[in-house]
């Protein structure tokens, strides 16, 4: 009784105590934008993080706002550094640096990179994330939520092909070949289970450039003033797509929407899908079957882009708060914490160190498919991103939706995407 | 009062509209103007005068003429389609009928639920495979078929949803012209030995005119002004099959961030739009009956 009152005192006394010494340095206070791109629990996290750093870090005062999809972040964010008060920090796609630098709007991390420990925080990420994140030799993102497409396939629907429910397709001819073993029909001709799905709204472009690595090129150079959308390579792999619905009729007409390809998967509309490894949970979640997560197939080598957020800080902003701002993100980026991300959210752990704790190997064991993206990542290359990106990337875009409804052929398409994308590289110089 | 201060009373009435007509309408539209001249500023650049540069680019612009196309041929299926709908619903709702009360409700729920919402329903009835609009077509042995992917049905499969969500709202406005028409002329012509169909065509509809007038004009500017249900079901895809002005504005301003090329755009959009309207209160006007 007498211990507890003197317990709340003691208590109550260290609180005011912090109070006061908060008080009197007046902490620096660090905006901070984040978007939610994937299902789950993410504001909570997100303020978990945020209190645990505050608790460790009583002078810095961090403020998360939460700013919708990534469309909406960079439009917040970009809307902010026109009025003159952006946030100190924010997660937006890696995709946007171009953008960003552009606009003047962010400063390299490389200025806070003093000591060695530093360094190898900064030597820590996989080399596949950091494409994104580099420029001209210098560091403007730091990779925190990121991603890599995969496939998932439903290992029932294998079985009743007769095909081993253990061996998805490793190359294009084996994803064609299940595809058509897979690929149901019923008395009348009509498809009742498709063989393969790889969607083509919105951002046709990034599933896409899977096909196209695979194929042995990027669709860019690291500067990102070109790129290289009709190159044979790159024709041929939209061929492919093209083949996959015309010539082995084992992918669906037109355009296939993102949103209800998982559902489709799930209703077994589908047998193999390519989706993001951010939707792992929710597959996990929802597949009523036994699913298997495998590696995109190869033409000539295996390959995904990367995709996902990064961390920026931007440039209106004190030295003090810049401070604050990389002590967070490098407090938010340790291995254990980048574990912990990662198997809460689907996100790929961003550094290989994250893969060795205890909670991850234990998470792995159990739940094997977790590491494909992983295994996938030393064939990763950078997701297409260039100076004025989002209308160099609308040219692609409109290109392939053109090939796959069938209005142009995929070599026609990829010519006048190219042009275009030329016009618009010369106008942004 | 003497006449000096009756005028100043007058403008001091009109002052509150004004000034809002002003701040929101008049001032942005003319800022909006001056700077469809410039350069977009990017970064430390700042923008510069370019003249008419900005209106060349539109004129060479091939997704600009497709989304102007587009956005007629829009119109053109939605407007005329919905008013009759909402006409012959209001009509019919205005009888004495079973479950009258019932039938206005559901006529008008369409109007009160969000866009973005409805979009994302409208999504799953038009997905491949398992939507709702498949198992009809698949109940009847019709061919399966991707309606928001393929370039020739996506613009009319969003004309659907517009007309849906649209002719609700027009019905209330009919509904409450109908209820307002005095019961006598229906007597009159009923003595007369009219038939319901002569009576609709000479009496009711003349004396709708002024609704018409009304409905068409907003009829209009919504076929210009939604685009809630391109950004949840289709992008302005596939290859700008479904991109609209409005929405095309969207994306260079808020996308491309070219805020000047957006602006120039955004004039023609005014332009369509005041022209529009000028047409309608010039020869609707005319024939239209006001009681």
């Amino acid at each position: 009784m007498l211990f507890a009152q003197v317990r709340r005192w003691l208590a109550g006394f260290a609180a005011a105590a912090a109070a006061t010494i908060a008080f009197a340095q007046a902490p620096v206070e660090v905006s901070f934008y984040y978007p939610v791109a994937v299902g789950g629990p993410i504001t909570k996290i997100i303020d978990g993080f945020v209190a645990d750093f505050e608790k460790e870090n009583p002078a810095i005062k961090l403020k998360p706002v939460y700013t919708g999809s990534y469309q909406d972040s960079i439009t917040k964010a970009l809307t902010a550094v026109k009025s003159g008060e952006p946030p100190v920090t924010s997660i937006l796609l890696s995709t946007d640096m171009y953008s960003l630098i552009d606009e003047d709007a962010i400063v390299p991390f490389d200025e806070f990179v003093k000591t060695p420990d530093d360094q190898a925080w900064l030597k820590s990420f996989y080399p596949a994330f950091m494409e994104n994140s580099q420029t001209g030799g210098k560091t403007w993102g730091i990779p925190f939520q990121r991603s890599t497409i995969v496939l998932y396939y439903n290992k029932e629907a294998f079985k009743e092909a007769g095909l081993d429910p253990n061996k998805p397709p490793v190359n294009w001819k084996e994803m064609a070949e299940f595809g058509q073993k897979l690929t149901k029909r019923d008395a009348s001709g009509k498809v009742t289970q498709w063989g393969v799905q790889i969607p083509s709204s919105g951002f046709p472009y990034w599933l896409f450039q899977g096909l196209a690595i695979e194929n042995g090129v990027n669709l860019m150079n690291a500067a990102g003033t070109e790129v290289y959308y009709d190159k044979p390579e790159v024709i041929d792999a939209l061929q492919y797509w093209v083949d996959l619905v015309k010539k082995y009729k084992v992918h669906p007409e037109g355009i296939v929407e993102w949103g209800t390809t998982p559902k489709d998967f799930f209703e077994r509309k589908v047998a193999m899908m390519w989706t993001t490894t951010g939707n792992l949970t929710n597959v996990k979640a929802n597949a009523k079957f036994d699913f298997g997560v495998a590696m995109l197939p190869a033409s000539k080598q295996r390959g995904s882009p990367t995709g996902g957020g990064n961390f920026y800080i931007f440039k209106k902003s004190t030295p003090a708060q810049r401070e604050a701002a990389v002590k967070f993100i490098k407090w938010v980026t340790t291995p254990a914490r980048a574990a912990q991300w990662g198997i809460d959210t689907g996100y790929v752990a961003v550094r290989a160190d994250a893969w060795d704790t205890p909670v991850m190997k234990q998470y792995v064991a159990g739940f094997p498919a977790a590491a494909v993206a992983r295994d996938q990542l030393p064939y990763a290359k950078a997701e297409l991103s260039t100076h004025d990106n989002q209308r160099v990337t609308k040219a692609l875009n409109d290109g392939l939706q053109a090939a796959l409804t069938g209005t142009k052929t995929p070599e026609a398409a990829m010519k006048d995407a190219q042009r275009e994308a030329e016009r618009i590289l010369k106008a942004s110089k | 009062m003497t006449r000096s201060k009756e005028w100043l009373y007058a403008w001091l009435l009109l002052l509150p509209a004004m000034t809002l007509l002003a701040l929101f309408t008049h001032y942005p539209a003319v800022a909006n103007l001056w700077h469809s001249f410039y350069s977009t500023p990017k970064g430390a650049r700042p923008a510069v005068f370019i003249g008419l540069e900005n209106y060349r680019t539109l004129f060479d612009d091939p997704i600009f003429w497709k989304a102007l196309s587009n956005n007629l041929w829009y119109a053109a299926g939605t407007i005329p389609l919905s008013i009759v709908i909402a006409l012959v619903m209001a009509v019919w709702v205005n009888d004495r009928i079973a479950g009258r009360g019932f039938l206005r409700l559901a006529y008008f729920t369409p109007t009160i639920l969000p866009m973005i919402a409805v979009a994302n329903i409208w999504l799953f009835f038009y997905t491949p495979e398992y939507g709702l609009l498949e198992q009809i077509t698949n109940a009847f042995g019709l061919p399966r078929h991707n309606w928001l992917g393929s370039q020739s049905t996506a613009l009319p499969a969003l004309m659907v949803v517009t007309v849906w969500k649209e002719a609700g709202f027009f019905m209330i406005f009919y509904l409450a012209a109908l209820q307002s028409m005095s019961p006598h002329l229906a007597e009159a012509a009923a003595i007369e030995g009219a038939s319901r169909w002569y009576f609709f065509r000479r009496v009711t509809f003349p004396l709708l005119m002024p609704t018409t007038l009304f409905v068409l004009v907003n009829a209009v500017i919504n076929a210009f002004r939604l685009v809630d249900h391109i950004v949840v079901m289709t992008r302005g895809g596939p290859d700008n099959a479904t991109a609209l002005l409005l929405y095309y504005i969207y994306e260079i301003g808020f996308r491309f961030w070219d805020s000047a090329y957006a602006a120039a755009l955004t004039m023609v959009l005014l332009a369509l739009l005041g022209l529009a309207a000028l047409a309608q209160f010039a020869f609707l006007e005319k024939r239209t009956h006001y009681q």
